[in-house]
């Protein structure tokens, strides 16, 4: 099986984000491969194990953005591409969507293509979709089990978490997935995973490359971003010789300020 | 003829979300500062009813795409019909959801147009809507715009937009719209047998269990339990029975933090935080969550916040509006008795 995994760069959930001058800065916080993409990246190496065939890692970034990608490789991918060019900084999703499915296709005879669910970052969790939509593709969102797949028919079977249930949704290659943590525990990187991915020589597709030159204009524009003011709140601690106490106290504070 | 701004109708089986009549709240001002009406659209089988709730709730009016084909909600046949009914608007807006994630993201490729997804604040400007979303789970905000592209396509996040009171006396005309379904790419073999309970998106009250859930050292596992982490688990189990006991009296739904999910305690669909659900109840109660930052980010616009925990030090009592040092094991269930005895439950 062919299978592509887009993994992207991002700062780790722990950093401190702040805004300096109209720029979004998290200090010296690590850059890491997007905590939902680990699960993706696992999904497509367990299916590779299971049928054969190889699993490239496709970034969208700057030049230097080639930790996602090192780490992908460290954890089992056999490829990775860095898919740059000053034409993509800022790009919205629409147009990253558009840059995506056109690597997708260079890629070429592509059996399945991976996403985690959204990015740490901007959390709109649509590019996949939007992926699929311009690759004609089916979309399997929010996948937590593949229940079934068989390379032969090109036919699989996965379980989706909806907001009320789960659905069980049968599709055939070429396909578009997207995965939530509950499908997988991510591996870690193996020692020689790790030497691998420093030593590997990375390619860099740009939009030449790709035949996208002066054809991206993002739709979505960002004229502002700001820190939400500091929620100061000073905790009431409730007090009392009992639990019984304390709970009664504890509601009569919460029906007096009307919370219930 | 359909109106300037759009709403979709999201449902599940035909059972709207509330989110979708906050959506429409929302786009009556914008509405009204464009000087248009505004248009529910509801796409499924046997979703008639939804137009006349739609406009009970604020719609001027209804355009309906029913076709068996539509039965279950699939995001390619959707999407085809939803890129149809809005390629002539101006606004279109969507509750936030798995599902209109997933429609509104190929509606926009569909028109080639901009989205902003999970907005929580809407203003009117010069024609243009600018929206306010969260970016790093809340830590940060901005501004987005769809400029120079029609229809501008935003999702309201639950809950940030009130909900508008139903006036049953409100009429307009419901329209159905002509469309052919084309080759629908997936199949729909069945689904789970919903597991009830309150959706934490939409619920107004949550209360959450953290790791300290299965730190009761008093109780001892049935003796076929040999296992320790399933020991651990045991106790956690009867930590969680407490957390939704109270949850139940208070119609609440239940959360829990990545500690939790991550030690098994817990399916992940309770999760609360940065890569679990993001939410923002009237009330929330943290139980044993000492407040890790990316639970925080998950849960910090809640309106109220109550914290029991057993460390003065947890980074959680920040934020919190009330809290409680202590065992949860002894505060969650009197907790659960004086709401029980104060709430007439």
């Amino acid at each position: 099986m062919n299978i592509v995994v887009c993994v992207k760069q991002t700062p780790d959930t722990a950093a401190t984000v702040t805004v300096e001058d109209g720029k979004i800065s998290w200090g010296d916080a690590p850059l890491v491969l997007n905590p939902w993409d680990e699960f993706a990246v696992e999904e497509a190496l367990r299916l590779k194990e299971a049928h054969g065939g190889e699993v490239t890692a496709i970034s969208l970034g700057p030049e230097d953005a080639k930790e996602a990608l090192k780490q992908s490789l460290a954890m089992g991918c056999e490829n990775a591409i860095l898919v740059s060019d000053p034409s993509f900084a800022g790009l919205d999703s629409l147009q990253v969507s558009k840059v995506l499915a056109a690597a997708i296709e260079k890629v070429g005879e592509v059996d399945l293509v991976f996403f985690g669910r959204s990015s740490v970052d901007t959390d709109t969790g649509i590019t996949g979709s939007q992926v699929a939509r311009r690759l004609g593709w089916p979309a399997l969102s929010l996948v937590a089990v593949i229940n079934s797949l068989d390379p032969e028919s090109k036919r699989l079977e996965v379980e989706r978490m909806l907001d009320e249930t789960r659905q069980q949704v049968r599709a055939s290659f070429p396909a578009a997935i997207s995965v939530v943590k509950e499908i997988n525990e991510p591996r870690y990187p193996s020692f020689m995973g790790i030497r691998k991915a420093s030593k590997a020589e990375i390619p860099i597709w740009s939009a030449a490359e790709l035949s996208l030159e002066g054809d991206l204009k993002s739709a979505v524009t960002w004229p502002e971003v700001w820190a939400p003011p500091k929620i100061e709140t000073q905790c009431e601690f409730v007090e009392g010789e009992t639990p019984e106490e304390i709970a009664a106290k504890l509601v009569d504070r919460l029906i007096e300020e009307k919370v219930v | 003829m359909a109106n300037k701004v759009l709403v979709y109708v999201d449902h599940f089986k035909g059972e709207a979300l509330p989110a979708s009549w906050e959506a429409i709240g929302a786009a009556r001002k914008i509405a009204e500062s464009l000087g248009s009406g505004v248009t529910a659209v509801i796409i499924g089988q046997d979703v008639q009813p939804l137009a006349k709730q739609a406009i009970e709730y604020g719609a001027d009016d209804a355009v309906v795409a029913e076709n068996p084909a539509l039965a279950d909600f699939q995001p390619e046949p959707y999407a085809d019909v939803l890129s149809k009914a809005a390629a002539e608007a101006d606004v279109l807006l969507l509750p936030t959801s798995g599902r209109t994630r997933e429609l509104a993201a190929m509606t926009a490729v569909d028109l080639e147009t901009g989205l902003s997804p999970d907005v929580i604040a809407i203003e009117v400007d010069g024609g243009l809507v600018l929206a306010t979303r969260p970016i790093y789970a809340g830590k940060l905000l901005c501004k987005v715009v769809t400029k120079e592209r029609k229809p501008q396509i935003l999702t309201t996040r639950s809950r940030a937009f009130p909900k508008p009171e139903p006036d049953a006396s409100r009429s307009g005309e419901i329209t159905s719209l002509e469309f052919e379904v084309g080759d629908v790419p997936t199949k729909v073999l069945g689904y789970t047998d919903a597991e009830g309970g309150v959706s934490l998106t939409d619920a107004a009250v949550i209360v959450s269990g953290g790791r300290g859930v299965s730190n009761n050292p008093s109780l001892t596992p049935p003796d076929e339990i040999t296992d320790e982490k399933e020991q651990e688990i045991w106790r956690a189990q009867q930590g969680f029975g407490l957390v939704g006991d109270l949850a139940g009296v208070l119609n609440a739904a239940m959360g829990a933090s990545r500690a939790a999910v991550d030690a098994g305690y817990i399916p992940y669909a309770n999760q609360v935080g940065q890569t679990g659900k993001v939410v923002s109840p009237d009330l929330y109660i943290a139980n044993g969550i000492s407040g890790a930052i990316q639970h925080l980010a998950g849960m910090r616009t809640s309106k109220t916040i109550v914290a029991v925990n057993k460390d003065p030090e947890a980074p959680i009592f920040k934020l919190a509006r009330f809290g409680v040092v202590g065992d949860l094991f002894d505060i969650v269930p009197a907790l659960t008795a004086a709401f029980k005895e104060r709430l007439g439950k």
